[in-house]
């Protein structure tokens, strides 16, 4: 079966974009449920404190999706901005 | 059908030019009989409940220096929630004629939050200097030990991107996501995800004004600011 080098480029760019993302958000929204988990065990026990720790939880989460947030990279470089897809469609 | 995903030059541009009219307009209104006495306008009493909540956030992360930093990340704070809050209201291209979206978010495009991370970017060294002086800003890519270095660098320029993709990607995904449901499901769907679209907008605001601080704060060390400021006046 002859298989045109693009049919494979941009086959298995649109798969593994979504397996990117899939992936990558599974950690990050573990890792961000138990951020607030014990974010809200600390609101209950110090409820004066809760601006402080609002404002604390938000910068976290903000360092923890991170990682998610290159997974979302490398899917919009895959679909849109690919580096082979010019190669083989200037072949 | 075809769903846009990513916003042209002029759709960027016009929908940028509508914000900063609107914040500007609405400011120089509000603002035109200031008074310092007691009956103040309502609407000067809104802008200040506006402006000393932003003071007050901000206080709390600079070490007590909120004013040094609210023009700065209020005015970031305030673009984007405009930005994002002006999506609100149904698009009016097909009565104006127009082949782009007026009014869709400018933070749905990369170009713009690019911009504006860009500019934290840059105004970290600046608050820096501005406070401490240059070696102070060197002596920071040093710590906490010289082996660092390059973790820092590079921390500083992934964190900016970050900035950029996080609210791209939340503006964005709301927008096609109610384009989608408009498609399949019209009935209730789309009121309930632009609902969720209002207030991620808020909260990703929110976030980007906050982290934009958090590394100024960084950059500058407050508490040791604070702490040294505290020494001085106590010893001099």
């Amino acid at each position: 079966m002859e298989l045109d080098p693009r049919v494979v480029v941009a086959g298995l760019s649109i798969i593994f974009s979504s397996f990117a993302v899939a992936i990558g958000s599974i950690g990050n929204a573990l890792g961000q449920g138990r951020a607030l988990a014990d974010a809200l065990t600390a609101i209950a026990q110090q409820p004066d404190a809760s601006n402080v720790i609002s404002r604390t939880l938000f910068v976290g989460l903000a360092m923890i999706e991170t990682t998610a947030i290159y997974c979302f990279v490398i899917a919009l470089i895959l679909l849109f901005a690919n580096p082979f897809w010019s190669f083989f469609l200037g072949r | 059908m075809q769903i846009e995903l990513s916003l042209s030059f002029w759709e960027t541009m016009v929908n940028t030019w509508i914000v900063m009219a609107l914040l500007v307009g609405l400011s120089a209104w509000i603002t035109r009989d200031l008074r310092a006495e007691m009956p103040v306008s309502r609407k000067q009493q809104v802008l200040e409940i506006i402006v000393e909540t932003m003071e007050n956030q901000i206080s709390e992360l600079a070490g007590g220096q909120g004013r040094t930093y609210l023009p700065f990340i209020g005015t970031l704070f305030l673009f984007i929630a405009m930005s994002n809050l002006l999506t609100m209201f149904p698009s009016v291209s097909r009565l104006l004629g127009l082949e782009f979206d007026v009014y869709s978010a400018p933070t749905g495009s990369l170009n713009t939050t690019a911009a504006l991370a860009l500019c934290v970017f840059f105004a970290v060294p600046f608050f820096s200097i501005r406070e401490r002086g240059v070696l102070h800003w060197l002596k920071t890519y040093i710590q906490p030990s010289v082996f660092v270095l390059p973790f820092n660098i590079i921390g500083d320029v992934t964190r900016t991107l970050a900035l950029a993709m996080r609210l791209f990607g939340n503006m964005m995904s709301g927008g096609v996501i109610v384009a989608i449901l408009l498609a399949i499901a019209p009935f209730v769907f789309p009121v309930i995800m632009q609902l969720l679209g209002q207030v991620m907008g808020f909260i990703q605001a929110y976030i980007f004004a906050v982290l934009a601080m958090v590394y100024i704060a960084s950059a500058v060390q407050v508490e040791q600011q604070r702490i040294e400021r505290h020494a001085e006046e106590r010893g001099g």
